[in-house]
């Protein structure tokens, strides 16, 4: 891997400002505004004994994921091959391959810088409790993250830039929903948590929920989202061109 | 030495046959124009030379390499200003030019190449911001930057006016002259006429003849026809004697002769000997227009005839 090119996509990914808001600030923003109202951050007995904060603490990091994964990666990457950027560098010694691998260091730095801020500002400002089964949760959080990707490149790999992010955002809202953001599993109705169960958000987050609370994450939510990356990845693989 | 070697090359995109055969060698030091219309086959010829596409059939050397098997290699030593591709809109020249350099081993000085191509003024604007001209250079620049022994240019100075134009035909003169070998892909007569020591011209997928640019015009019908007065009577009967000279007739108070080539050497002496000049000369050449039309049967850019 070339230095330089890591270096040129963090400075291209640090310029655009609305980028940066959704993949580092967005999440930590809306953890502070949460937070600010005592009584989310009261321990509630109808909630295990947990604060309604502590429950949005995996599903920032749920949102990140999906923002970095569904938004800020695919769209540079759709534009990259529309503007001939890939081909052009295919008529260098650097491979379209190293493009590609780097501004996925980006994107995962991005997402980690934003992952790491929302975790830091639960446990400094709302003594959030770092999570229990740290080995179950950084499982949880890579399968979260492998799902995303996957799900991120096949937007990558279709037509243009303008359909990736169109249908980014048209799948971002319900994938949010199911993942808890306006109602958290924990008090969805039984039918919309079964839906939830197979959606990436909704067991991305449940499985970081089970291991913060010190428990191992449930099959059925590692299998599902092993599932959507691997079946993701594939379908990337396969869609994907370089012109 | 051969440089680039392409022999029966074929390529076919679903059921439209783009190059049905073309054949050409390029020389070290050369400046090599393929010319054609939109659509003749020219981009698929240079991207199959660049490595970008698979040919169907025939074969390609490049510096003795084959670009699909040694692909590393070939691009080290080739580069390519592509047409119709863009870059980052928040990237400044000069981080594409040391980003393009940092791919290569021996990279060429981005501030020389910025300088001699007009770009150090715009060093630091981000692409976006950049004129039509300025991304064209930029582009010029990046196949460059790699200090390549073969840059395949296609449509090198589109969206250039004419004063960038001909500022960018001295650069390419330059860059010849520290030999490299230039392929160039290009739609303007001038252009060719201009740079290219041979031009093939590609018609239909085919190669439908390659020559220097004086040598295709040179089919064309025969030579040129001078147009002149002179302050005094010229003897015509020496003038006519000229081993160039086919006919010499006087109208209207002019001088009309007819020839080829070395006529207006010949005659110019000639009148010199008797001291005297031409005046008001007029001298009217078949042009490599011409000379496409008469090959390909359809001007390069108008409408079909």
């Amino acid at each position: 891997m070339n230095a330089t090119l890591i270096r040129t996509e963090f400075k291209l990914y640090l310029r655009d400002i609305s980028s940066v808001f959704l993949g580092i600030v967005m999440s930590p923003m809306i953890l502070a505004i949460l937070g600010s109202i005592p009584s989310f951050r009261a321990p509630d007995p109808a909630l295990g004994g947990r604060s309604v904060i502590a429950l949005y603490v995996p599903i920032l990091l749920g949102v990140t994921i999906t923002m970095v994964g569904l938004t800020t990666m695919p769209i540079p990457i759709a534009t990259y091959r529309e503007r001939g950027i890939l081909k052009r560098f295919a008529t260098t010694p650097a491979r379209p391959g190293d493009v590609l691998m780097s501004q996925a260091l980006v994107q995962l730095a991005i997402l980690f810088t934003g992952s790491l801020l929302v975790l830091g500002i639960g446990r400094a400002a709302f003594g959030v409790s770092v999570p229990r089964n740290l080995g179950a949760f950084v499982v949880a959080f890579i399968l979260c993250c492998a799902a995303s990707f996957g799900i991120g490149l096949v937007l990558a790999s279709l037509r243009s830039s303008k359909v990736a992010q169109g249908i980014g955002t048209v799948l971002f809202f319900p994938l949010m929903f199911f993942g808890g953001l306006w109602v958290p599993r924990e008090v969805m109705p039984e039918t919309i948590r079964g839906i939830s169960d197979f959606t990436p958000l909704g067991a991305g987050v449940q499985a970081m929920q089970d291991a913060s609370a010190g428990s191992w994450p449930q099959w059925l939510h590692l299998g599902v989202l092993a599932g959507y990356g691997i079946i993701a990845w594939l379908v990337a693989k396969k869609l994907f061109r370089w012109t | 030495m051969t440089v680039i070697e392409v022999a029966k090359l074929q390529k076919r995109y679903g059921g439209h046959q783009a190059v049905r055969e073309v054949t050409f060698e390029v020389q070290a030091g050369e400046i090599f124009g393929i010319i054609g219309r939109n659509g003749a086959g020219k981009t698929t010829t240079v991207e199959c030379i660049s490595g970008l596409r698979t040919p169907d059939a025939g074969s390609i050397r490049v510096l003795g390499l084959d670009p699909q098997r040694d692909h590393a290699k070939v691009r080290q030593h080739v580069g390519v200003q592509l047409q119709e591709s863009m870059l980052q809109d928040r990237i400044t020249v000069t981080e594409a030019l040391n980003l393009f350099a940092s791919f290569y081993p021996n990279p060429a000085n981005a501030a020389q190449l910025l300088d001699d191509l007009g770009l150090a003024s715009s060093a630091r604007k981000p692409y976006a911001k950049l004129s039509g001209g300025q991304k064209q250079r930029l582009s010029i620049a990046l196949a460059l930057i790699g200090n390549p022994k073969v840059a395949i240019l296609d449509e090198l100075t589109t969206g250039l006016d004419p004063q960038a134009r001909r500022e960018t035909w001295q650069l390419i003169s330059d860059v010849r002259d520290r030999g490299v070998t230039i392929l160039l892909v290009t739609h303007f007569m001038d252009e060719a006429e201009r740079l290219c020591d041979r031009i093939a011209v590609i018609h239909q997928g085919e190669v439908a003849a390659i020559d220097s640019p004086s040598g295709l015009t040179a089919r064309v019908a025969t030579g040129q026809v001078l147009r002149f007065s002179t302050a005094a009577l010229a003897d015509t009967v020496s003038l006519r004697a000229l081993a160039s000279v086919s006919t010499v007739e006087q109208t209207e108070g002019e001088l009309v002769i007819t020839g080829d080539s070395n006529t207006l050497t010949e005659v110019v002496t000639e009148l010199s000997r008797q001291q005297l000049g031409p005046v008001n000369l007029r001298v009217a050449q078949p042009s490599l227009d011409d000379a496409f039309i008469m090959l390909t049967g359809e001007s390069l850019t108008g409408e079909d005839k």
